[in-house]
């Protein structure tokens, strides 16, 4: 790298502003997707595990394997059967966030208090209806912390899909790295932890609106 | 009512919850079952809504084996009130209440109408409504719960040990209060719980249950205090029953005799002619005012100028039972209890072999 190179070039960013942008919305939609899925995945299959305990270990152990097997190995396998497209990356990513959510579906189930699950179950709930809502309303505050912790994730693990030509704001760091120029590369790193950030406190937020019962601890006199 | 017809419940495991229980609670009154851990009285309440279902006999409700009914329901048109309340801690009191209802099919506005009503039965100001479980103290959820199970007004009610996760002034309270609603609301109530005390209370009938979900006694309290079955129950209603059962005979059956009393303006000499160590001194209303200690009394003058021993308490011939008569012997100075009528006018007196001598307080 050239010595007199300042580590960000204002008037880069200032050009590629719309590319930047559009980078930033592929990014985004890399990252989240998969972690919607994830959860379109984990509520079921956690469900079936709090309710079948014995699912539960080899279901974990199989989320935990998938998760130990590098991304790059995996993208490399997927790209036999999906090509160099964005299901590639979404696929692993999907399969990452598993590790995380079901186990916080199956403890979100477990922290409903017994005595709430029997007077439902008292009430006349039937069983769908018990799940649907009581347990998992009462879920919800263990659940978002485990989607806060998959988005993060999977937000920055986006950049690493570069490497079969998807990786969103991945682009301007292999791009750097390409023409020893450091501005898109402190950009994207940037952008993309910005990404991670906001995504996070709008998750915080979203919790509160959907669990106003789960702060307000005011005892009464 | 409630029929139970050779019911039993065995697990896999070998355990009997409920051992060939047959039992007919009637229609309209408060079924205690009461018994030491392990002695399947909640297994028993849990039949009656499918919660357990037995593994051999039938239970009905209004003469239709409850097999009949699909479970959820059957659930639906019988209250049910838990000893943690197990409120929905993500829904607020209101709709807490309006639970039943809504799963009725009831118009969300017409539930929740019905629920700001039960609300105030059960002696909850509005504004709770709209507070989460976790906002309010064990008692105030405790009467949430009540007011849930009353949602959409079943004829029976069960309670699992309701009261027994509160503090003792509050479950006095919460005792109270579930009288009253009773008297006011005439369920058929099956009411479960391990203390005898809160089963003497409240319970019209109380069955009393033995470890391995044996029934050892059905009877009225009273019945159960007087002429316990066995051993067994003798000793789970307390060594206290002879006095308890003293509350179920009314003060109004107690013997009394005129006794030692004297007004106010009587001269001392009078006090010493009855030949009494203690002259309850009463004034123009027959109200009484202290015991007069003869022994100490001055030579001359009349009981006004005397120095009064407090009464104690006296008892209603009204509205106490024996037992407030025997309680107010034993505070008395003269080991007499003076007894009132509606006015507080004293009526006579009498000692504790008159009390505890009185018909049905008696040796049986």
């Amino acid at each position: 790298m050239n010595d007199d190179e300042p580590l960000v070039r204002w008037q880069w960013i200032a050009d590629h502003a719309a590319e930047l942008a559009d980078y930033t919305a592929v990014h985004l939609r890399l990252g989240l997707l998969p972690v919607l899925f994830g959860l379109i995945i984990s509520v079921p299959l956690g469900i079936l595990c709090h309710r079948l305990r014995r699912l539960y270990p080899p279901v974990l152990t199989v989320a935990n394997i998938l998760y130990s097997i590098p991304s790059l190995a995996l993208f490399m396998i997927f790209v036999r059967y999906t090509g160099l497209t964005e299901q590639t990356v979404m696929i692993p990513l999907t399969l990452y966030t598993l590790s995380v959510l079901v186990p916080n579906v199956v403890d979100g189930l477990a922290s409903v208090p017994e005595p709430v699950r029997l007077a439902a179950t008292a009430m006349g709930f039937g069983t769908v209806r018990r799940v649907v809502q009581v347990e998992l309303p009462i879920a919800v505050p263990v659940v978002i912390a485990g989607v806060r912790v998959a988005a993060v994730s999977s937000i920055s693990l986006v950049a690493v899909g570069q490497l079969i030509g998807q990786g969103g704001l991945g682009y301007y760091i292999t791009r750097g790295l390409q023409l020893d120029f450091p501005t898109p590369i402190v950009t994207a790193m940037v952008l993309i932890m910005l990404l991670a950030l906001t995504t996070d406190a709008l998750l915080v937020l979203a919790q509160r609106l959907l669990t106003p019962w789960s702060r307000s601890k005011v005892t009464a006199a | 009512m409630i029929r139970f017809d050779a019911v039993s419940k065995n697990y896999p495991n070998g355990t009997t919850a409920v051992d060939d229980l047959s039992l007919e609670l009637a229609e309209g009154g408060i079924t205690v079952l009461v018994g030491p851990s392990g002695c399947g009285k909640t297994t028993t309440l849990r039949m009656i809504n499918r919660m357990v279902e037995p593994t051999t006999g039938t239970v009905s409700l209004r003469g239709r084996d409850i097999r009949e009914v699909n479970a959820p329901e059957l659930r639906r048109g019988i209250g049910y009130v838990i000893q943690h309340a197990g409120l929905f801690p993500h829904r607020t009191v209101l709709d807490n209440i309006a639970t039943v209802p809504l799963l009725l099919g009831w118009s969300r506005k017409k539930a929740r109408a019905r629920a700001a009503e039960l609300l105030e039965l059960v002696g909850l100001p509005a504004e709770m409504a709209k507070r989460y479980p976790n906002q309010l103290s064990g008692g105030q959820q405790q009467r949430v719960g009540v007011a849930r199970a009353l949602g959409a007004d079943p004829p029976v009610l069960l309670m699992d040990e309701p009261f027994s996760a509160v503090d003792p002034i509050v479950r006095a309270e919460l005792q109270a209060e579930f009288i009253r609603l009773q008297k006011e609301l005439h369920k058929t109530i099956v009411f479960v719980t391990h203390d005898i005390d809160e089963a003497i209370k409240l319970g019209n009938n109380i069955a009393v249950f033995r470890t391995g979900g044996r029934l050892a006694q059905f009877d009225t309290p009273e019945r159960l205090l007087t002429s316990p079955a066995d051993e067994f129950v003798a000793d789970f209603v307390g060594h206290d029953r002879g006095i308890r059962r003293l509350s179920f005979v009314k003060a109004a059956e107690v013997p009394l005799r005129e006794g030692p009393v004297l007004s106010a303006t009587s001269p001392v000499a009078e006090a010493r002619a009855v030949k009494e160590p203690w002259v309850l001194v009463v004034d123009d209303a027959r109200r009484p005012l202290g015991w007069a200690p003869v022994a100490e009394l001055p030579d001359s003058g009349t009981l006004v100028d005397v120095q009064l021993a407090p009464l104690g308490h006296t008892f209603s011939l009204v509205g106490d039972s024996a037992r407030a008569a025997l309680d107010s012997a034993l505070l008395s100075p003269a080991r007499l209890a003076v007894g009132v009528d509606a006015d507080g006018a004293v009526v006579g007196a009498a000692d504790v072999h008159e009390i505890t001598g009185s018909p049905g307080g008696g040796d049986r």
